[in-house]
């Protein structure tokens, strides 16, 4: 089993790149709004998805968590 | 869909990847010189490093059809040897008189240090002196900005053609200053630690194509040739025109690289024909 410092550092830049991925997929769809110019028109639906994906990260960043952030995460992506 | 690979380390490569690249339409890759994961002691191992990829590379890569090119360098991360970096320097217009050798890449800076500036510029300086292209590595993961931004102060100390210089490895926070001097950038696509294939093409659809090179780097380390094709497929699949990916996968390479006339490899147009679109040359 890894040690607590082993577990950080295996696995950090993994989490940073999949971070990097989140954070493009906010960039990505903001950039389609502008380019289409019509927020209300077409977002409602996707914002959803987006909404469920900041709770995901709200979770992911709670320090004690009732239960497992995965399955928090899971439940959560269960409602979408 | 003819592609062009501009930074890849064939020598840390199997035979596979040539023939993967071959079927997937790769038909030229270029080769930087690159740290070997360990400092070189002799000028002479450079030497014999750059007769590999200047003399022996391109009949491995010719055995798959793939046209090789290559650049001579000293590493960044062997710059804390000066005098070593002197020896090898005076032996670089022997190799840029090769058929192969596009110019001198890739130089540029790891951590920033004194010595590793001072050796950014003696590869840039003789590079203009004898009329060759440059290729920059910008370091990885915390340094990459104030690393880029060191490398955009060495070049704006020297009398440079922007033009005939590719900062490589840029992403979103060292692009804009990169493209606003002049130069050309490089996304470089790796499965973790760099640019991933959907972050480079959220940076083509807001900087657009002009002076733009992705490539895959490709190494001993865990990199993966192919997330240049996987790029290319995700640009498509956003509703990009195959013309629009032969701009930036194939044409931007032959118009950057192309400024060396040795790589003569030329711009395609798709024509249409009727209702099926064919490669024009």
């Amino acid at each position: 089993m890894l040690s607590p410092a082993q577990v950080a550092d295996t696995y950090f830049l993994e989490s940073r790149h999949q971070l990097l991925e989140i954070a493009a997929y906010f960039d990505r769809y903001e950039a389609a709004v502008a380019r289409a110019g019509d927020r209300n028109g077409h977002a409602a639906a996707a914002d959803r998805k987006l909404a469920v994906i900041r709770e995901a990260l709200a979770i992911i960043a709670t320090d004690k968590p009732a239960q497992e952030r995965t399955i928090s995460l899971l439940e959560l992506f269960a409602t979408v | 869909m003819q592609i062009i690979q501009p930074h890849y380390h064939a020598i840390a490569r199997t035979a596979q990847d040539y023939e993967r690249m071959a079927m997937s339409g790769v038909v030229a890759v270029a080769e930087p010189a690159f740290w070997a994961g360990f400092d070189r002691l002799y000028p002479e191992t450079f030497i014999d490093y750059f007769r590999q990829i200047s003399e022996f590379e391109p009949t491995r890569a010719a055995q798959y059809g793939i046209r090789h090119f290559c650049w001579v360098a000293v590493n960044p991360k062997e710059a804390e040897n000066p005098t070593l970096t002197r020896e090898v320097l005076e032996h670089f217009p022997e190799f840029f008189a090769k058929p192969t050798v596009l110019g001198v890449g890739e130089t540029g800076l790891h951590k920033s240090t004194k010595n590793e500036c001072e050796s950014l510029e003696a590869h840039v300086e003789i590079a203009m002196k004898h009329g060759q292209l440059v290729l920059i590595h910008t370091p990885h993961l915390a340094d990459k900005a104030h690393g880029t931004k060191k490398v955009l102060e060495v070049l704006a100390g020297l009398k440079v053609d922007p033009e005939r210089i590719w900062i490589d490895h840029v992403e979103e926070q060292t692009i804009r200053p990169c493209l606003d001097a002049g130069y050309w950038v490089g996304f470089t696509l790796y499965p973790i630690t760099k640019c991933s294939p959907k972050r480079a093409v959220d940076m083509l659809e807001k900087y657009g194509h002009e002076r733009i090179l992705v490539n895959s780097s490709a190494d001993w380390g865990p990199s993966d040739p192919f997330t240049l094709q996987e790029c290319i497929l995700e640009f498509r699949r956003r509703g990009h025109s195959l013309q629009e990916a032969i701009e930036v996968f194939h044409n931007n390479p032959c118009r950057f690289l192309g400024q060396n006339p040795k790589f003569d490899i030329q711009p395609i147009r798709v024509e249409t024909v009727g209702t099926a679109a064919v490669a024009a040359e």
